[in-house]
């Protein structure tokens, strides 16, 4: 019988050493590929090729199928983030009580669409659907802080906060 | 561990709070640590230990009002506090025994009038991390009587007698989907537990898995008795990372007193449960989609027959129940099937758990009897629309369910209640609309998220949403005409009988219960080119559309 050869580390780095404790935890199998992803994510900020195709070397998936699961879901994310992340919650609570104009304000400011990095790769803006904080809609979450009862104002002070001086 | 044992421990707690003659619950729930309640609670601990007063300080779980956090709930005397900062702790310490702290005080009687918590009995009165605290509130006392006490068709026929009907939305009876499961032929057999809230609006899951996840737990391994799984799963959203820390700690919690693994309670019983994270697809809700993404694949759902309950997870009898299904059913076989059963209406036993939000004055969760008029919910426990603005409508149900105009707030809430009036009981999503919200912009936002979460599998919910949402622009830009309303009429008739699953089954329902009850809105837009909300930027049509729309 042919033995599996598990693929070495691309690299020397230590994080990959997670990435692998992670598929060796759930005993190399298959059904562990969203899990290692998230692992992956967690670990580099998003996903590229070779991180895709070394976890699916290592789990014996098609890569087609796992750049099929990347790519379908919204929590992965195959662009590098910007230093900085602005998420916006477009949840029905924050639609309701405005969040639009808060993402529009940001928008705006920052001269990138929903989704994008500034050029410059300082900020991300990004929305998500519900982070489960309706009470305190709209929300935002400032590099991961959540923020409640944002305005459009105080979401652009923080991004000017975060502009690299010179 | 027996009962003897358990209640050693229960004692145990009892003994050591004895100690103190206050206890303040500090709300760690996510809402209130993002405004800091962690210092806060830090800040009060050090006052206690320099004012040397007999308190206990206990990060509790979610206390429902996050709009007002951080929060705490002073024991025994039920005074809450709201909007604490660090340095309110000196003067709520040296309030006690005294008068309470007016300045921070919250008066809520009506907002907990006509509450009745079940599920949530124990959310922001216990420490969730501490397993301890979850037994000596009669904790793992009903898994301990079904396992010792009654054989599992002993215990479906509780459930079944119970009238606990599905908490994620469908509601289907929980006590037949038990059955099923554990009549189905094959092995093994797994227990899941759906926590992918993803109903945007919603978050009674969250603060359950927060605030008391021991419940959760102690749900699925009764279940898992009752249907004879082996192993169980818990699918928790991504966007939740505290549920997740705080559910692996009480896992761990539960395998160390041996709640979880082999020989549970020292019977035969095997069991434990894994967490698995989702990753941003609200698809992932629907069964079928869940299990193909705890498989490791594209969260995309398939045809039923054959349900899960029958062929499910790696093709095996798999019983899927919600967070909140999972959460009532300890209560119900610690006090009995008929308890339960005397809560609610006619068809819709015991409570269910709300998110209110929205327009609202008092926003958080509320867990209410079944059959309570929507009215008392929006007015009297949620004090009505502040700001002077006039009630318009009530969403329910997320973006599967509809919007309900003022003429139904005396309808008793209840599954087929809701399902009669054009909107569903969903998750428990309840979001308040003032006059300044736009109905067709609503009902357009809520299509654009079906839009967006399409899974893609098949063409009715893939083009027929993309196609519905080009109709309500067009309608919200003020550029349609009849025609196209009737077009999207069409289509929703279309999406909703041909879909392959829920999503798309039920995309349309914000449309049709918005044309249902706010007709003269859409027409406004149609006739006038004018938003009555004004929300919506048809005003200011150009006046090249303008001219087309002539020479057409």
């Amino acid at each position: 019988m042919a033995v599996y050869q598990i693929p070495p580390l691309p690299s020397e780095d230590k994080r990959w050493r997670i990435v692998n404790g992670t598929m060796r935890r759930h005993g190399y199998s298959r059904n562990a590929l969203i899990e290692t992803l998230h692992t992956v994510q967690s670990s580099f900020g998003f996903l590229d090729r070779d991180s895709i195709q070394f976890v699916a070397q290592s789990l014996r998936v098609p890569l087609s199928q796992a750049y099929g699961v990347v790519t379908f879901y919204h929590f992965f994310s195959m662009k590098p983030p910007g230093r900085h992340t602005c998420t916006i919650c477009t949840g029905t609570a924050c639609y309701i009580k405005g969040a639009e104009k808060v993402v529009a304000a940001a928008e705006k400011h920052l001269h990138i669409k929903t989704g994008e990095t500034t050029p410059d790769g300082n900020i991300s803006l990004m929305t998500v659907r519900c982070v489960g904080a309706c009470s305190c809609a709209p929300v935002a979450l400032m590099d991961g802080d959540q923020v409640g009862q944002i305005q459009a104002a105080q979401v652009i002070k923080q991004l000017q906060g975060w502009a690299p001086h010179e | 561990m027996n009962s003897e044992e358990l209640q050693q421990i229960a004692e145990a707690v009892r003994l050591e709070h004895e100690k103190y003659d206050y206890e303040i619950n500090v709300c760690m729930g996510a809402g209130c640590l993002a405004q800091h309640s962690d210092k806060f609670k830090d800040a009060l601990a050090k006052e206690v230990e320099s004012s040397g007063k007999r308190c206990h300080v206990r990060s509790a779980g979610c206390l429902g009002l996050c709009a007002a956090g951080p929060l705490a709930l002073v024991d025994p005397i039920e005074v809450r506090y709201g909007h604490l900062r660090e340095s309110d702790a000196k003067e709520v310490i040296a309030s006690l025994g005294g008068k309470p702290v007016e300045r921070l005080e919250m008066h809520l009687e009506n907002y907990f009038q006509g509450q009745q918590h079940v599920v949530l009995e124990n959310c922001g009165r216990i420490d969730p991390e501490k397993i301890e605290e979850y037994i000596s509130r009669g904790g793992y006392e009903a898994l301990l009587k079904a396992l010792t006490e009654m054989d599992p068709q002993g215990v479906i026929d509780q459930i079944a007698k119970s009238g606990l009907r599905g908490r994620g939305g469908g509601g289907y009876p929980t006590g037949l989907k038990w059955g099923t499961v554990a009549k189905a032929v094959g092995s093994p057999k797994y227990v899941i537990c759906n926590g992918d809230e993803g109903d945007p609006g919603a978050f009674m899951d969250r603060s359950v898995l927060e605030g008391d996840p021991q419940r959760v737990i102690e749900g699925m391994v009764i279940a898992a008795y009752a249907v004879g799984a082996t192993k169980g799963y818990i699918y928790v959203r991504a966007e939740y990372p505290l549920a997740v820390s705080r559910f692996s700690a009480s896992l761990r919690e539960a395998r160390r007193h041996g709640f979880l693994g082999a020989n549970i309670c020292g019977t035969p019983l095997l069991f434990d449960i894994e967490i698995r994270l989702g990753a941003g697809a609200f698809v992932c809700g629907e069964e079928t989609a869940l299990i193909a993404s705890i498989e490791g694949k594209r969260g995309t759902p398939r045809t039923r027959p054959p349900y899960p309950a029958v062929s499910g997870l790696w093709n095996c009898p798999t019983l899927i129940n919600n967070v909140e299904t999972f959460a009532n059913v300890a209560p119900i076989l610690r006090n009995g099937a008929e308890w339960f059963a005397g809560m609610g209406t006619a068809h819709s036993k015991g409570t269910k758990v709300f998110a209110l939000t929205g327009k609202i004055t008092n926003t958080g969760l509320v867990e209410i009897p079944m059959g309570m008029p929507l009215r008392e919910i929006i007015f009297s426990i949620g004090g009505g629309v502040p700001d002077g603005h006039k009630f318009k409508a009530v969403q329910t149900g997320g973006p599967s369910g509809g919007c309900l105009p003022e003429e139904h707030l005396d309808l008793n809430i209840s599954y087929d209640a809701l399902i009669g009036a054009g909107s569903m009981m969903g998750s428990g999503g309840m979001i308040v609309m003032d006059d300044t919200s736009c109905m067709v912009n609503v009902a357009r936002f809520f299509v654009e998220f079906c839009m967006t979460e399409s899974c893609g599998k098949c063409i009715p919910c893939r083009a027929g949403t993309a196609q519905m949402f080009g109709l309500l622009s067009k309608i919200c830009n003020g550029e349609a005409s009849h025609q196209d309303l009737d077009l999207l009429i069409d289509l929703c008739d279309v999406v909703k009988n041909t879909s392959l699953c829920g999503l798309g089954q039920t995309a349309p329902n914000p449309v049709l219960s918005t044309l249902r009850y706010f007709r003269d809105e859409y027409l406004e837009h149609i006739d006038h080119h004018r938003c009555p909300a004004g929300v919506c930027a048809c005003n200011a049509r150009t006046p090249k559309a303008e001219l087309a729309e002539v020479t057409v």
